[in-house]
Order: C-alpha cells, then structure tokens, then sequence
C-alpha cells in the first residue's frame, strides 16, 4: 500500500517537474526581450529542478543517496537565483535595455533604476 | 515516468542550445549555457536512476558547482563593467 | 571563426557533451573528470589566458592547403588501418580475452578495494600514474619558469589599500560564496578519500579543491587571495605532493620489494595495499590542486602587471 502510494506521488512530482521544465524551455525562445527570458529561466528552472528532485528522492531504499538528493536540492535553491542575480547585474550595467513596458517615459529614467 | 521526465529534460536541452545559437546578445548566450547546464545536472541525476547507478550523483554535484563557477567565472573575464577590478581607476 | 570567446564557449560544450557520452558508456570515474576538468577548469584557464593574449584570432597570413592535405591523407589511412580490428565492444578483442578477466578477477582479493579503475590505477599501473603527476608539476614548473612576476613591497601595499573598495558592490555574490567554498572543499576532501568505494580519487579531488580557490579569487579579487595562499606554500604544495608519492614506492625498495610494491609496507599484504593507494592518492591530490593555483595565480597576476604598468604609464 504505502508503494504504490509513494509511486503515484513521485510520478505527480516529476509531472509537475516537466511541464515547469518545457514552459521554461517555451519560454526562452519565445520571450520578446532579455530580461523577460531571465524571468522564465530564473524562476521556471529553479522550481521545475526542486519538484524533479523531490520526485526522485520519494523513489529510493537507501539513506545516503537521499542525503545526496537533499544536498542537490539545496545547492541549487542557492545557486541558481543568484548566477541570475550575478548575470542581470552585469547585464543592466553594461547598458541592455528592456524592450517592453516603456510607456513614454524617457530611457535615462527607466534604466537608471539598479 | 523517469523515462518521459528524461525526454523532456531533453527537448529543452535543445531548445537551450537553439537560443544559444540565435540569441543576439552575448548574454542571451551565457543565460542559456547556464540553462542548460543546470538541466544536465538534472539529466544526469535521472540517468543515474534509470539505469539503476546511483554513483551518478557524485556527478551531478560536481557539475551543479563547476556550472556556477563556470558563469562567474565567464561574466568576470568577459568584457563585463560591473566585475572589473575598477580600484585602479580610483588612484588616478 | 575569429572570436576566441565563442570558441572557448563551444569547446566547453563539447567537453560537456563527451562528459555525457561517458555517462551514456557507463564509464562513471571518466565522466567524473572529464565534467571537472574539462567543463570546469579548463574553460575557466583559457579565459584567463585570453585575457592576455586579447579576444581574436590574428588573420591567417596564407591559407594551410598542404597541411590540409597531409592531415586528410594520414587520417585516412589510419581509419583504413583500423578497419581490420575487432569492432568496438566485442568480446573477441584481445584486450577482452586477457587483460580484462585478469583485473576483474583478481582485483578484490589481491588489493581489497571494490572500484577497479581506482585499483588499476592506483597500484596495478601505479608507475604511470607516477609519470601523470611528474607530467603535470612540470607543467607548474613551466608555467612558474615563463610567467612568475615578482612583487616588490611598495606594490603590495598600494593595491591592498585600493582593493578593499572593490567589495561593497557585490554583497549577495560575496555571501553566497563565503557560504559555498567551504562546503565545495568539504566535498572535495569527499570525492579524494571515498575514491576506493565509488568514483573519485586524487584528480577530481584536487581539481574540485582548486575550483574552489579560483571562485574566491575571482570573486574577492586577486590581492586578497594572495593574502590568504602564499606564494611560497603553493609551491612547496605541489612539490611535497610529488615527493610523497616517489618515497612511497622507495619506502617500498626499501623494505626489499620492488618499487612501488605497496605489500611490504605493513604486515599484511592487503593493508598495505590499502596505505599504499592511500599516500599515493593523496599525493597526487595535492599536486594537481597546487598546480592549478600556480597556472591560474600567475595567468591573473601578469594581467594586472600589465593593467597596473598601463595606468602608471598614462
């Protein structure tokens, strides 16, 4: 009972995982802009990594590969938003400017903001 | 499922390399490498079940790391203002 | 393609790409190393190298077609050469016949650690190993020999003054990475001492270490990290880990065995084993991480020699 049970629920994470997956895959090619595609990477692939992972850890007999599953988990809840971080900083600074959302203000106003 | 969850992660490995090669800027690059590094740990750790190997996942650590190492490491050395050693400017 | 960037891009793909293959093949100890080494630090190096040699190609000044032609013609006749050997996979291969059984069969009993490669490589072929790591300290040596810049004291000073500027602008990159490295070097310490039991072993751990020292330096900048690793340690590092490896087979001799026979160094030949690989792995652990920090240390610091001259100058 409690098999199959864990079956169906680490089927319904790695579903979920996927489908996070292909829309931030969708995404990427096509969002209009930059940082509109940050946005569907940075967040898509983040949670679409944490469902997967927990799908698999729901899946396995032993302790240490589930130790090693959680240290996964964590990494990337750590890492990921932070290169997206990293890599839009280093973006605005050297003058990408963003394409939608621009209502007639002038460019210096808008982009000045860090 | 693991299988179908592997086809996915593999479709949008493609679709990363695809932006990779169309995408105007240079960030639109890095963003995508990083993409699709961050899916091939993924793609790693569910090959290491379906084939029953659970040593796989030493590498998928290894590579979590080398791939956010590898992105600073891009964004410090390229032609990027924000991470130049710009103390020097403030001696002159 | 003129751009070295984009080059140094792809072939960290490529690395990626056969790092999977490796996956695929099931071999787990090679695709370990080839997604550190190639995927990591060797794409982190030749960014740095470009860095100095500027970001594109010089225009060729005559098109190779002889080159060309001799590469095609030798290719081809080795691929002809090749077509007669057993495909790739069979059973009928020689080296499926003897060598292979020979090493699965007796490795457990004669050395006693579960991971073949680590075996083979280790205490089987322990002599070319030792060839592997001379290999690369000479590669420190050479790197140190053609790109070492001396630092005068006046130098130092200015540009610790300068750098301690440099850190309020990135807090959220500082702090993360103050919190990774020290589980990055945990990790690495891991990947060197569980090399007997699953995939690992002295390469990947002492490239692991060093992907930690550059994310410091990288981040922190070059003054603070030559603040914290010594000059003179680092190289001392990477010659105490070549030594320990050669005393370990002369210990050998000495016991009256052969070189590099690791049963005679303690009573019973399976333990001994067991120390044997152990000294030499972490041998090998620690050259190739002070190696790395030497190349990747003087590559950083001639671009700054370089920058620093060019402000003095202007």
């Amino acid at each position: 009972m409690m098999d199959i049970f864990l079956n169906i629920t680490s089927s319904l994470f790695l579903l979920i995982g996927s489908f996070l997956c292909l829309s931030g895959g969708i995404g990427i090619l096509r969002f209009p802009d930059f940082f509109t595609r940050m946005h569907a990477v940075g967040v898509s692939d983040t949670l679409a990594s944490a469902m997967i992972l927990i799908g698999l850890m729901l899946q396995v007999p032993d302790a240490i590969v589930i130790v090693k599953l959680v240290m996964i988990l964590l990494m990337t809840l750590l890492i990921s938003p932070t290169a997206s971080h990293a890599l839009a900083k280093a973006a605005i600074h050297n003058g990408i400017t963003h394409k939608i959302g621009k209502t007639g203000e002038s460019d210096k106003e808008l982009s000045s903001n860090p | 499922m693991l299988i179908a969850a592997t086809i996915a992660i593999l479709v949008v490995m493609i679709m990363a390399i695809t932006r990779a090669i169309i995408g105007p800027t240079l960030y639109d690059r890095i963003l995508a490498v990083n993409m699709f590094g961050t899916k091939t740990v993924l793609l790693i750790s569910l090959l290491g079940f379906v084939m029953g190997r659970p040593e796989f996942l030493d590498i998928a650590i290894v590579y979590a790391l080398i791939n956010f190492i590898g992105v600073i490491g891009v964004l410090r050395y390229s032609d990027s203002a924000v991470f130049k050693d710009d103390s020097k400017q403030k001696e002159l | 393609m003129k751009d070295l960037f984009a080059v140094i891009m792809l072939t960290g793909i490529y690395s990626l790409l056969s790092a999977s293959f490796f996956v695929a093949m099931d071999a787990v100890d090679v695709a370990f190393t080839e997604a550190a080494v190639g995927a990591g630090v060797s794409t982190l190096l030749m960014l740095v190298a470009i860095t100095i040699t500027g970001r594109s190609e010089n225009p060729a000044r005559h098109k190779p077609f002889l080159a060309l032609a001799v590469v095609i013609v030798t290719g081809s006749l080795l691929i002809y050469g090749t077509l007669d050997m057993p495909h790739f996979g069979s059973s009928l291969a020689p080296i499926h016949q003897h060598v292979t059984p020979r090493y699965i069969n007796d490795s457990m009993q004669e050395i006693g650690v579960p991971n073949i490669v680590t075996s083979v490589l280790a205490s089987y072929r322990a002599f070319d190993t030792f060839g592997e790591v001379v290999v690369i300290f000479t590669a420190g040596i050479g790197v140190l020999a053609l790109l070492m810049v001396v630092r005068r004291p006046e130098d130092i000073e200015k540009i610790n003054f300068l750098n301690e500027s440099m850190h309020e602008k990135h807090l959220i990159l500082r702090i993360v990475t103050k919190t990774l490295i020290p589980f990055i070097m945990l990790f690495a310490l891991y990947v060197q001492f569980h090399g007997d039991f699953g995939p690992g072993g002295g390469f990947q751990a002492g490239v692991i270490f060093a992907a930690a020292i550059f994310l410091y330096t990288m981040v922190f900048g070059m003054a603070t990290a030559r603040r914290v690793i010594n000059q003179s340690f680092i190289r001392i590092l990477a010659a105490v880990g070549v030594l320990l490896y050669g005393s370990v087979g002369v210990v050998s001799m000495l016991n009256g065995k052969e070189f590099f026979d690791y049963s005679a160094l303690a009573s019973d030949p399976v333990a001994g084993q067991h120390l044997g690989i152990l000294l030499i792995e972490l041998g090998v652990g620690c050259t190739v991480t002070a190696v790395m920090v030497i190349i990747f240390f003087n590559f950083a610091d001639r671009k700054e020699k370089s920058q620093h001259n060019e402000n003095k100058g202007s």
